[in-house]
């Protein structure tokens, strides 16, 4: 009996040993196994859904009964095409985006820079969790926040009428819209531009100024070009954020955006869902001619 | 590094970075993965297809089978409804009743609705559809018949509400309706003067920047509504049944009103704070955000203009589906009765259907039969002119009528 145990002990122990020794071996097949879990998730539910949201833009909405009929087609495109609304909607879209991310470039900058390279270690974790705050509340009580600060008998009015100011008509307009994304989006924009300037070794900055450059120079040279990868990150965040974003626009605006045509196309209306996902696809274009374009720039590299 | 320019999408060889294992590691995993993506494409185009096909389609075969009667109570019941159509006063008192355990779902629009009974699955048994969606979900097989001489509260509804062309097609009864009420004109009383009469105040320029009205295709209807009336040469009878000349007119009026527009408003929630703020003194509205003001003491009022008025008139619908029917005739008789009929026409602000909860009303809140037209003439309900979804049968014999999808379509255009 006690001979029996030991080989069957013996035996697992060998196939045990046999099992790990195949992976050594293979060390191919040890690291395939390791990242077969993940890979297989981030492509099932990840890439799949991307590749549905393409296919289904193929697809037709029969009208009469509401059905999505399978068939092949690129009616949905056609009819984005030849409707200027949705150009103009689109246009819109991407300047708006554009317009965001750079508000966010010009007040994040200095402040990241405050940050990286000025303030005291102290200031500076009292600086990151006051960037971090508005992260941890609710995105639709920020956004009402604003509603109540523009809206005509609001905070932003009562203080100029105090002043002695004319009031603003700014609730509801495009500007609103502006005003709100770039507040909201600021802090993707501060924490990798702030990465990045904090990156950069005080000697460079030190050695640029023994070769007799001044302040200017040092940051236009020196700085800048390192900071630039941080920076692209950061409208990375904001540009695909506000072209996605369809929330802000129905809050505060009173003009559509993308994301606004898709979610009505999505939950109501006629469930045109070929029709959304048609349209979808524009942002992921834009976003695709923006990621080259950042990467002919270089700014991929130093990341 | 460069990548290979007609680098495609099965192509795992990523260059010599990472050396001669790492790259065939890579190349393995990038064969898995493209393996894997196939597989899963493949899944999801199989499960797709099984879907599509599947449709018994109820509204096609002429005299349906309807129960006879209600049998044992499955035990559930599952919801699609308005926001305050299933509280908890009335709810309560069903689920120990009859034992069929409720569970709702808000739905804040006519097409979340069709969205949420369409993609449901059979997870939904009912929906408290308003005129513009029930015709979509008749249309499309997502409900079926039902038979109002299992609900003994159906002989006292009033007479429009019992076979309404919104959820009775030839004859045959798609749901049980509920209760109904107007689209009305709201206005701020202390900034709008003279007091309106007319649907003309919300395309006046006199109050441009402070005008908001619904955000909701449907809304060309109003604009029909309104040009049936200040212009009789476009012969428009019915505001949902407009041939294309008509339909444009709606439209460009509409397009010049955008001009004068604070904002289109998604929620009940939206218009009241724009009221509240002062941001809009002007808007089309339900009953519902004028008693939500009212009792804020915010100076509005509303009426219904010399034109008339559009207005919903809600339908409890089956679901093609269901699993639980007896439970939800169970449901529909009890809500039918003058008791909750009362209690939900006084919570939400409406009418109801059934005419023996006016008296009912009156006990519990003085004043709201009267108030919410309960005890008003069919010839007020006539005035009012219910959503139903646009098709392109005129219903007179013409069929060149603009549907919804080309409502949908030029609402978009007319946000802009």
């Amino acid at each position: 009996m006690v001979v029996r145990a030991e080989e069957a002990g013996r035996s697992l122990g060998t196939a045990r040993r046999r099992f790990s020794a195949a992976f050594w071996r293979r060390p191919w097949l040890r690291a395939s196994s390791l990242l077969a879990p993940p890979v297989g998730f981030y492509l099932l539910i990840y890439v799949a859904a991307l590749a549905v949201l393409f296919i289904s833009a193929f697809w037709a909405l029969d009208a009469e009964s509401g059905k999505i009929v399978h068939t092949w087609g690129l009616g949905n495109f056609r009819a984005l095409w030849d409707d200027h609304t949705y150009w103009r909607i689109a246009g819109r879209t991407v300047g708006l985006a554009a317009a965001v991310t750079v508000t966010d470039i010009v007040l994040a900058f200095p402040f990241a820079y405050f940050m990286a390279r000025v303030a005291s270690p102290r200031l500076r974790t009292v600086l990151f969790v006051l960037v971090l705050l508005p992260l941890w509340s609710s995105y639709l009580a920020r956004i009402y926040a604003w509603r109540l600060i523009l809206s005509n008998d609001g905070a932003l009015n009562w203080s100029l009428g105090g002043l002695g100011l004319p009031h603003q008509h700014i609730a509801y307009t495009n500007w609103a819209v502006w005003i709100v994304f770039s507040y909201i989006w600021l802090p993707f924009m501060i924490l990798p531009v702030y990465a990045a300037l904090e990156r950069i070794p005080d000697s460079y900055i030190e050695a640029s100024r023994d070769l007799g450059a001044k302040n200017w120079t040092t940051f236009r040279r020196v700085v800048l070009p390192l900071a630039l990868p941080g920076v692209v990150a950061g409208t990375i965040f904001t540009f695909s954020l506000t072209l996605g974003d369809y929330i802000t626009p129905i809050l505060v605006g009173n003009t559509q955006f993308i994301g606004n045509v898709v979610y009505r196309n999505v939950l109501g209306l006629t469930y045109d869902l070929p029709f959304a996902a048609a349209y979808a696809t524009v942002p992921l274009v834009v976003m695709a001619i923006y990621l080259v374009l950042a990467r002919r720039a270089g700014a991929f590299e130093a990341l | 590094m460069k990548k290979h320019p007609k680098a495609i999408a099965c192509d795992a060889d990523h260059g010599g970075r990472t050396g001669f294992t790492g790259a065939a590691v890579l190349r393995v995993l990038g064969w898995g993965a493209c393996a894997l993506l196939v597989a899963a494409l493949a899944a999801i185009a199989a499960g797709c297809g099984g879907g599509g096909g599947g449709n018994d389609n109820a509204s096609g075969s002429k005299g349906p089978k309807l129960p006879t009667s209600i049998g044992k109570g499955e035990g559930k019941l599952s919801l699609v409804a308005w926001e305050g159509y299933t509280q908890p006063d009335w709810v309560k008192p069903f689920v120990k009743q009859t034992g069929c355990k409720v569970t709702s779902k808000y739905a804040g629009s006519s097409d979340e609705m069709v969205t949420l009974m369409r993609q449901g699955g059979g997870q939904y048994d009912m929906v408290s559809a308003s005129g513009d969606a029930s015709l979509r979900l008749i249309r499309g097989g997502d409900v079926k018949p039902m038979n109002p001489d299992l609900i003994p509260d159906f002989k006292n509804f009033i007479d429009a509400l019992k076979s309404p062309p919104h959820n009775t097609v030839d004859g045959v009864h798609y749901g049980i309706s509920l209760q109904w009420g107007p689209n009305t004109l709201l206005y701020d009383t202390t900034k709008v003067k003279p007091a309106p009469t007319s649907w003309s105040t919300l395309y006046d320029p006199k109050y441009k920047g402070q005008i908001t009205i619904p955000d909701n295709p449907i809304q060309i209807a109003d604009a029909a509504l309104y040009l049936a009336k200040s212009k009789p040469d476009l012969g428009i009878t019915d505001p949902y049944e407009l041939n294309k000349k008509q339909f444009d007119a709606a439209v460009t009026l509409l397009k010049q009103q955008r001009g004068l527009l604070k904002k289109h408003w998604s929620l009940a929630s939206d218009e009241i704070d724009l009221f509240k703020n002062g941001d809009a003194v002007l808007g089309a509205s339900w009953p519902y955000q004028t008693n939500t003001l009212q009792a804020d003491k915010a100076p509005v009022k509303d009426l219904i203009p010399k034109e008339g008025a559009t207005g919903w008139a809600d339908t409890w619908m089956l679901s093609s589906k269901s699993k639980h029917p007896n439970c939800a005739y169970m449901w529909v008789k009890w809500v039918s009765t003058p008791k909750v009929q009362a209690q939900q026409a006084i919570y939400f602000g409406e009418t109801p259907a059934n005419t023996k909860a006016c008296t009912v009303m009156d006990q519990l809140s003085p004043g709201s039969c009267k108030q919410y037209h309960a005890d008003a003439p069919a010839s007020y309900f006539d005035s009012i002119k219910f959503w139903k979804t646009p098709s392109a049968d005129c219903g007179n014999g013409k069929k060149d009528c603009i549907d919804y999808n080309q409502w949908q379509r030029a609402w978009t255009e007319i946000k802009g």
